[in-house]
């Protein structure tokens, strides 16, 4: 055990650091179109500036806010819709052709009509973030409720559940594992939405903040503003994995 | 009573076979010191609890794995043994559970595939052969057809065609016929016992179907619950060749008593062991 | 396995009886008809264990899905003890062939679910679902989720979970489908101890010959498509069924005629066109066949 934990590892590590050697290569040599590249060494020492500034962190909290009130705007409209729209086929059968129009929309797409039409930047920032997670969670919801076996809604209604038993006992916790799904598709493709919408028409956040560094020629802190996006998207994903364990203690790989 | 004609080829002898399974991690004792023979010719069926003790000796004589410790020879020739293992190859051959007939190859496509590639034979050849095999079995009109336009059962009896165009020494099958019903299960015995006794060869089948057991073997091999060793070896004097009407015969139930005891204990076992393993 | 931890109420003794007249369902998918049973008419009697076997696409899982209510006939009617069915209760609970064991709720919640959405509390259950529980062997596993159990052991969780009800009639669908033969066997054993045990009317569907006779009290056997009763025949074996049962003459004469019985509809199924039974075409030519047999 302690043999196999140690040779991965080791892998890694090796591929990583092979990485960072290439790169330094690549800049040193100026390989053409490549030379721009900043080296490394610049990258981290701007980074380290950066993680002891106040300002960064501001723009961390600033993407995060917005991140959060879209998705769980998105989810708490979203799941009862999906859910409505699953059980009831007369909903579904109002509601769904419209949805449907809508959806193939990409939401960056959305920009240019949130700007105009929301009162502030903000509103309309948020209003694009939850575009970016309502169409993915819903359609995942409605697919959860499908995949729902009849066998179950059956066993409930023979054991004598009424409507109301079948919706919170059966659908809710059988629809879960669409809705874990729905989540974390959708706090992806939000995250790829913020900073667009943030390079093009934001003030503050870490998109703002890469956009601006590459307006004013700082090359390096590009980079550094990449990997915090990068990294800032990974803990708000690991996030959602983590409530999904707790949510679901029976999928759980015994 | 009527024997089959005798065969030279085919011998096997199990000795001492141990098998381990990831010996420095889980370290699974799949099967303890395990020995017995199959005479050539003989059709040996082997029962026992789900477990890897079966097919741990399909595998090893096969090719496709090897053993931990003892012994495996085929007419005297060692094949298996921890230093040694032999490659699949076409003189022992084996029919899996689940079927694997070339999806895009049509049935006779499907059997004249080992002659041909091995360049054995010509395809014309080949294709001559295979289709006396299957106007012998009854099989001829579906020739053409691909595998997916037939039934379970017809499959299978193309696969056993597939695998017997090759003269194999041995013949492992592998609960060949699991999962279909009682009426398509008669047909498929009354078929491989037309073969077996056209031209006899070893027979190495695995079931858990004990009327099946008795009726095609010559001798069940019936196997404990992990570690597997050998529990007991029933021998079914029947005459040849089977017919269904011996399924009720004064003899025939004795021995489906006694097989029937030996692995109904075994079965317990492996279930009250499985029921712990799981607390 | 279960030990027969006996004494205790498992049931109050009130079974009750199938009564299946003229049933006829046709299915209409797009512009064609499929009619699956046609003028069925069957019995299921009190206390016994009736099972129903039939060539695959007879309409035994629909026959299933109209006496639980789960679907209405076409036409004729199904009447548990005179009454009329008119939707699925839990006078008449079913183990299907998949497990529909609520896989978010652990074993005891699940047992626990029918009787709670009638309305019983916790508190009172708890007596009543340790008993079960223990007679089918799981009381150590209460807390388990379905995923953490063997096939086997789904199978005991969904015969406590219908039990616990007390219902008149319980409807097994192939349930031990799926199950390693090994398993399979014990679970027969298991479950025919426990209908032993409680007399419950019991209506269970297999295509499996020595499982069917081994459990029967009767056996009846459909027709193909479209299905009605082809046949009963009584399994006069006797009670406690012991495994060792399957050696006996009279087992073997039931199968025989049981096999001869399916074979005619299986030739039937053929003749119709049917995939599976396109089998019986090599089986008919092999026997008039030119194999040598060698002396």
């Amino acid at each position: 055990m302690k043999k196999f934990f140690n040779v991965r590892v080791l892998r890694g590590f090796i591929s990583i650091v092979i990485f960072v050697v290439l790169w330094q290569f690549v800049v040193l040599v100026k390989i053409p179109y490549l030379e721009n590249l900043p080296y490394p060494k610049e990258v981290a020492v701007d980074g380290i500036n950066a993680v002891g500034s106040k300002t960064y962190w501001f723009d961390w909290g600033i993407s995060l806010s917005r991140i959060f009130i879209g998705f769980i705007a998105a989810q708490l409209i979203g799941i009862p819709l999906g859910l409505a729209m699953g059980i009831s086929r007369v909903f579904k059968g109002f509601t769904f052709p419209v949805f449907e129009m809508l959806r193939p929309i990409p939401p960056i797409a959305w920009i240019p009509l949130a700007i105009l039409f929301w009162p502030t930047r903000e509103l309309s920032i948020y209003f694009l973030v939850f575009i970016g997670a309502f169409f993915i969670i819903v359609i995942n919801v409605l697919q959860g409720v499908s995949n729902i076996s009849v066998s179950l809604k059956w066993a409930a209604s023979s054991l004598g559940a009424r409507p109301k038993d079948i919706f919170w006992k059966i659908m809710v916790p059988g629809s879960l594992p669409s809705i874990v799904t729905g989540m974390t598709v959708g706090m992806g493709v939000t995250w790829n939405v913020l900073i667009a919408a943030e390079m093009i028409a934001g003030q503050g956040g870490l998109g703002r903040m890469t956009w601006e560094a590459y307006t004013n020629h700082n090359i390096p802190f590009i980079v550094v503003g990449m990997v915090s996006i990068g990294v800032a998207g990974y803990l708000c994903s690991t996030l959602i994995r983590w409530l999904s364990e707790k949510a679901m203690p029976w999928k759980k790989r015994f | 009573m009527a024997t089959i004609k005798q065969k030279t080829q085919g011998a096997i002898s199990i000795r001492n076979v141990t098998k381990i399974y990831d010996p420095e991690g889980v370290h699974v004792v799949a099967m303890q010191d395990c020995s017995f023979e199959i005479a050539a010719g003989e059709f040996a069926v082997i029962v026992g609890p789900s477990g890897c003790g079966k097919t741990t000796l399909l595998n090893a004589i096969a090719g496709f794995d090897n053993i931990t410790s003892g012994e495996i020879y085929l007419d005297g020739e060692l094949i298996s043994s921890p230093q040694k293992q032999i490659k699949p190859a076409a003189d022992r051959m084996v029919v899996f559970q689940n079927g694997a007939l070339f999806p895009w190859k049509t049935v006779i496509e499907n059997i004249i595939y080992g002659p041909v590639v091995q360049g054995r034979m010509k395809r014309s050849e080949a294709i001559e052969i295979a289709r006396e095999m299957m106007n012998r079995v009854g099989l001829n009109e579906i020739e053409d057809k691909y595998p997916e336009e037939l039934s379970s059962g017809i499959q299978r009896r193309v696969e056993i065609l597939r695998a017997l165009i090759n003269h194999p020494k041995v013949v492992m099958l592998d609960e060949p016929f699991r999962g279909l019903d009682t009426v398509a299960k008669t047909v498929m015995h009354e078929f491989l016992m037309d073969i077996f006794c056209a031209a006899p060869r070893t027979m190495f089948f695995i079931t858990h179907d004990l009327d099946e057991a008795i009726f095609l073997g010559n001798k069940v091999v019936i196997m404990t619950t992990r570690p597997a060793q050998i529990k007991k070896i029933v021998h079914v004097d029947l005459p040849w060749p089977r017919e269904h009407h011996l399924l009720g015969s004064e003899k025939y139930l004795e021995l489906k008593k006694e097989v029937l005891e030996a692995v109904h204990e075994e079965a317990r076992k492996a279930f009250e062991a499985g029921e712990r393993e799981m607390a | 396995m279960a030990s027969s931890n006996g004494g205790g109420v498992l049931s109050s003794g009130n079974f009750g009886e199938v009564r299946v007249e003229t049933v006829t369902k046709v299915y209409e998918k797009e512009d064609k008809c499929q009619t699956v049973l046609q003028d069925c008419s069957l019995y299921v009697n009190r206390g016994k264990l009736t099972v129903l076997m039939g060539p695959s696409g007879c309409g035994k899982t629909v026959l299933v899905n109209l006496i639980a209510g789960y679907e209405k006939p076409t036409s004729g009617h199904i009447y548990i003890d005179d009454v009329p069915v008119t939707g699925p209760g839990p006078d008449r609970l079913v183990v299907f062939q998949e497990t529909a064991l609520f896989p978010w709720m652990t074993v005891y919640s699940n047992v626990i679910f029918g009787c709670r959405v009638q309305g019983l509390n916790k508190g009172e259950l708890k007596e009543r679902a340790e008993l079960i529980l223990r007679k089918v062997g799981l009381y150590e596993f209460r807390d388990k989720y379905p995923s953490q159990l063997s096939g086997g052991m789904q199978r005991r969780a969904e015969l406590a979970r219908a039990m616990i009800n007390d219902p008149k009639i319980m409807i097994l669908d192939e349930p031990f489908r799926g199950l390693d033969a090994m398993t399979r066997q014990l679970m027969q054993e298991f479950y025919v101890a426990l209908f032993e045990e409680v007399g419950r009317t019991n209506f269970f569907i297999t295509h499996e010959i020595d499982e069917a006779i081994f459990l029967a009290d009767r056996l009846v056997i459909m027709t193909f498509q479209p299905g009605k009763v082809k046949t009963e025949i009584e399994v006069d074996l006797p009670r406690p069924r012991d495994f060792r049962m399957l050696a006996l003459p009279r087992f073997m004469e039931i199968r025989e005629q049981a096999i001869e019985l399916l074979y005619e509809e299986a030739a039937k199924a053929f003749a119709a066109g049917s995939k599976t039974a396109y089998d019986l075409v090599g089986a008919l030519v092999a026997r008039k066949g030119i194999c040598k047999r060698t002396k």
